[in-house]
């Protein structure tokens, strides 16, 4: 179809990129790195794109946060507010607090890039939980990748902590209230706790004048460093063991079906970088976050109605609420009521989370290498373990918003919490046997396209009835739900035919 | 037989990173029917070249977007169109290139081998082989220099050298064991105004400091006036009532026992404080005891003494340690001998 122009202008570009391959290549002898890199090929799903969405997350976060870094003073001296904000006019605040209002208000795009920052913090917490209930789910951390697995689980634990010390930077009265109550969990926990926190905030709440500075490091330097480390072994390891992909036609646990890094996929994928930055920045600028000039500065005196944390803590703040008011003492010691909502629930979670592939090992008995991925259904247990902990989750999300929703619903605080307490014992048990149940019916049925024979050999047997051969795809094993009787009967009624 | 929408390339084992089929040659092998550079619209120019101002459109308005981007700043900044102008000139630039790799670039399907992620046993038996050569000639005599030296004293020079850490903060000591609260400290409010038995009505509730501590974080009390509800007596003789002659006075600590928060909610129907964090429910007329929610224990009551000028001072500091619990906190017993059963 080329023309003679055409044909002749791509011999030129090759001679050209070959010469800068060349340079290239003489130095570092890449091509052939560079070849696989540009034939590597990936299997197309939506749902592996969410993966793709917290990174592309993690590269506006590092951009919008180096910004406001520029701007940020991590300093708790007291100065008297006199700036455009008449609101807040002759109020006694801290510099940070100040600065982050300075930074809404008088700096041009400075309110923009705060608020699609902390969007952009939100959206890659739910992309990473997303990301890793669909790697959960689909049995994708199964050998070899479990060690992808405690990676995406360490980079889950730091962005939390990351998103919570951002969150915590403005000094604004919610975040200090956050702020204070972190002290407290970390102060009840035993043995360490009083002195670690005396450590880490440099000594009795609200700390030493170097606190917000150590937090500031902290979330500027140290964590991202630790999330662009482990993201980078995790692409690394991804990029070794090739991606995993649904069973389906001409799909084998040998062989990857999908298209090319270049040049479709590394397109398309820039494209979702743009889309994901239309969010953030739609966001951003039009849907208000953190108003911290309504909350005004932190006073250890003072707290408000509505004090939630951001989505993704909701769930151990609201685990501090369901909790009763047991704490317990003995021998002049005491264990503190904060310690088990706050340390030991988020310590067993994360502890049989990181366990699970060895968990998962023995439970189903597989200890193989697996490049095709369950779909949800085919491991009922699993799903239905993992429904009752999204409900409990769910379940413990709600009960940090009992205040807000109470108000909504014009419904006590008292009753909801009595609710959700009995909810995040029984809620996990129906959800899980909803999940069970829904799995071994869906078995049954075998409803799905990738299960369904795609083409195959159809006969017709003793009693006239007709019967597909050779419908199963290889690399499933065993579940086909049906498939594979009516292909034995199918075949047997060909061998007597 | 399948059911996808491209041509399907099935290329052999290739590539420096696939194990066993490393250092094959690059397959010469593309079929014609097979051919990689195939794109939906490649056969059909007029369609293609509407494509492409589909696209350049797309981009233009990326464009419009940008230079309105600068035009905002220019005249002072708008965070709305700022967001949408953002929003829509990535939008468009996203959509442009998804249009772009869909119909006008090669990608369809292929299928390639997974090779071998993992080394053979001759390559791992070399590692073995190789790491022997080190850990034999370490490990003879014994392993002498490794476990009786090096490892006393790896140890030794690694606790020395995170041994700074130390410096972090002080010791807690003493510190979460009392307030800035001492006795003949004047109540004052935020604005370092004294308070007199007169300046809080009946069902008001006010917050105070010690006089010269204002904003102290362990410190903080709430002044309330019960009128002349009856007030249980939570702790029998350690000197905690209404003020006597002060028009029913109670002072407890604002921190809240459960997780520190301010108890800044004041239910005055039932004479109930809740603390906006996590709703603990404190019962005002029985000592401050917790009610409801996750607080353990109540809330450390201030005694309170009126001077002859009428204004309100502390007899003494909290009797217990205020705000959440923590290892060495002890019991209440500890804090109120005297309780009798």
């Amino acid at each position: 179809m080329s023309t003679v122009e055409e044909r002749s202008a791509s011999r030129k570009r090759a001679q050209r990129q070959g010469q800068a391959l060349d340079f290239v290549d003489d130095r570092l002898g890449s091509s052939k790195w560079i070849r696989s890199a540009l034939d590597k090929i990936f299997p197309d799903h939506w749902s592996f794109m969410v993966g793709e969405v917290a990174m592309y997350c993690f590269v506006l976060l590092l951009a919008t946060g180096i910004y406001l870094a520029l701007f940020y003073s991590p300093s708790s001296a007291v100065v008297t507010y006199h700036g455009s904000y008449a609101p807040l006019d002759g109020q006694k605040m801290t510099q940070a607090y100040e600065s982050v209002i300075n930074l809404s208000f008088n700096v041009r795009f400075g309110l923009l890039m705060r608020q699609a920052h902390h969007w952009a913090a939100n959206i890659f917490l739910a992309a990473i939980a997303f990301h890793m209930c669909r790697v959960f789910f689909t049995g994708a951390f199964r050998r070899p990748r479990e060690a992808n697995w405690i990676i995406g689980i360490t980079l889950l634990l730091i962005s939390m902590l990351e998103g919570f010390s951002g969150y915590s930077l403005p000094d604004d009265l919610l975040s200090g209230s956050g702020l204070r109550v972190v002290y407290s969990i970390v102060q009840s926990i035993p043995f360490v706790g009083p002195w670690l926190a005396f450590n880490v905030w440099g000594g009795p709440f609200p700390g030493s004048s170097a606190f917000l500075q150590r937090l500031f490091v902290i979330h500027e330097f140290l964590f991202p460093l630790l999330l662009a480390g482990l993201l980078g072994a995790h692409l690394a390891v991804l990029w070794h063991q090739k991606h995993t992909d649904f069973a389906g036609p001409g799909k084998t646990e040998k062989n990857i079906v999908g298209s090319r890094l270049w040049p479709q996929y590394a397109i398309k994928s820039q494209a979702l970088l743009m889309f994901v930055a239309m969010v953030v920045f739609g966001l951003g600028g039009l849907v208000q976050i953190n108003p911290i000039w309504i909350y005004g500065p932190f006073e250890a005196a003072r707290s408000s109605a509505g004090t939630q944390p951001d989505w993704y803590v909701g769930w151990l703040d609201g685990a501090l609420r369901l909790w009763p008011h047991w704490e317990f003492r003995s021998f002049g010691h005491e264990i503190a009521n904060p310690f088990f909502p706050g340390i030991l629930l988020p310590g067993i979670v994360f502890t049989v989370i990181y366990a699970w592939p060895w968990i998962d090992k023995r439970v189903f008995s597989d200890y193989g290498e697996h490049n095709l991925l369950d779909r949800p259904r085919d491991k009922p247990l699993r799903t239905a373990l993992g429904v009752a902990a999204l409900i409990f989750f769910i379940d413990t999300t709600l009960a940090s918003a009992t205040d807000l929703i109470g108000n909504g619903l014009q419904v006590s605080f008292e009753l909801l919490i009595e609710i959700l307490q009995y909810g995040s014992f029984v809620g996990p048990v129906i959800g899980g046997v909803v999940a069970y149940r829904t799995c071994i019916l869906l078995q049954r049925t075998g409803a799905h396209p990738v299960q369904r024979p795609v083409g195959g050999i159809i006969v017709r047997d003793a009693h006239g009835a007709y019967h597909t051969l050779g419908a199963e795809h290889d690399g499933h094993e065993g579940n086909g739900h049906g498939g594979p009787e009516e292909v034995v009967l199918g075949a047997q009624a060909h061998r007597e035919a | 037989m399948t059911a996808t929408k491209y041509p399907r390339i099935v290329t052999g084992t290739h590539g420096p990173e696939e194990g066993a089929g490393a250092g094959t040659p690059w397959p010469d092998d593309v079929p014609p029917e097979q051919d990689d550079t195939w794109y939906p619209l490649r056969d059909d120019p007029w369609k293609a070249r509407r494509m492409e101002y589909l696209i350049a459109a797309f981009w233009a308005v990326t464009a419009v977007c940008g230079i309105g981007l600068m035009v905002v700043y220019w005249t002072g900044g708008q965070t709305q169109l700022e967001g949408a102008l953002f929003a829509a000139g990535a939008g468009c630039l996203g959509t442009g290139l998804v249009l772009w790799a869909r119909f006008l670039l090669p990608g369809h399907e292929v299928t390639g081998s997974r090779g071998h992620h993992v080394s053979s046993p001759e390559e791992r038996a070399a590692v073995v082989e190789s790491l022997s050569r080190g850990t034999d000639a370490m490990m003879s005599r014994r392993g002498f220099l490794v476990k009786k030296v090096l490892a006393p004293v790896g140890g030794i020079f690694g606790i020395a050298a995170i041994w700074p850490l130390a410096s972090l903060g002080p010791r807690p000591g003493r510190y979460l064991y009392h307030t800035k609260w001492y006795a003949g400290a004047r109540l004052v409010t935020e604005d370092n105004r004294p308070v007199h038995v007169s300046d809080v009505m009946v069902d008001g509730l006010l917050t105070v400091f010690p006089e010269g501590y204002i904003g102290d974080a362990s410190s903080p009390a709430v002044l309330l006036n019960v009128g002349t509800a009856a007030v249980s007596e939570p702790y029998g003789e350690s000197g905690f009532e209404v003020v006597s002659g002060a028009n029913g006075l109670v002072c407890f600590s604002k921190i809240c026992t459960h997780a520190g928060c301010a108890v800044s909610l004041f239910n005055v129907l039932s004479m109930q404080l809740i603390c906006p964090c996590h709703q603990s429910t404190f019962d005002v007329l029985d000592g401050c005891k917790p009610v409801f929610g996750p607080a353990p224990r109540a809330l450390p009551q201030l005694p309170l003494g009126v001077r002859e000028d009428g204004y309100l001072y502390a007899k003494h500091d909290f009797y217990q340690p205020i705000g959440p619990g923590f290892w060495n906190r002890g019991s209440d017993r500890q804090y109120f001998p005297k309780v009798s059963s």
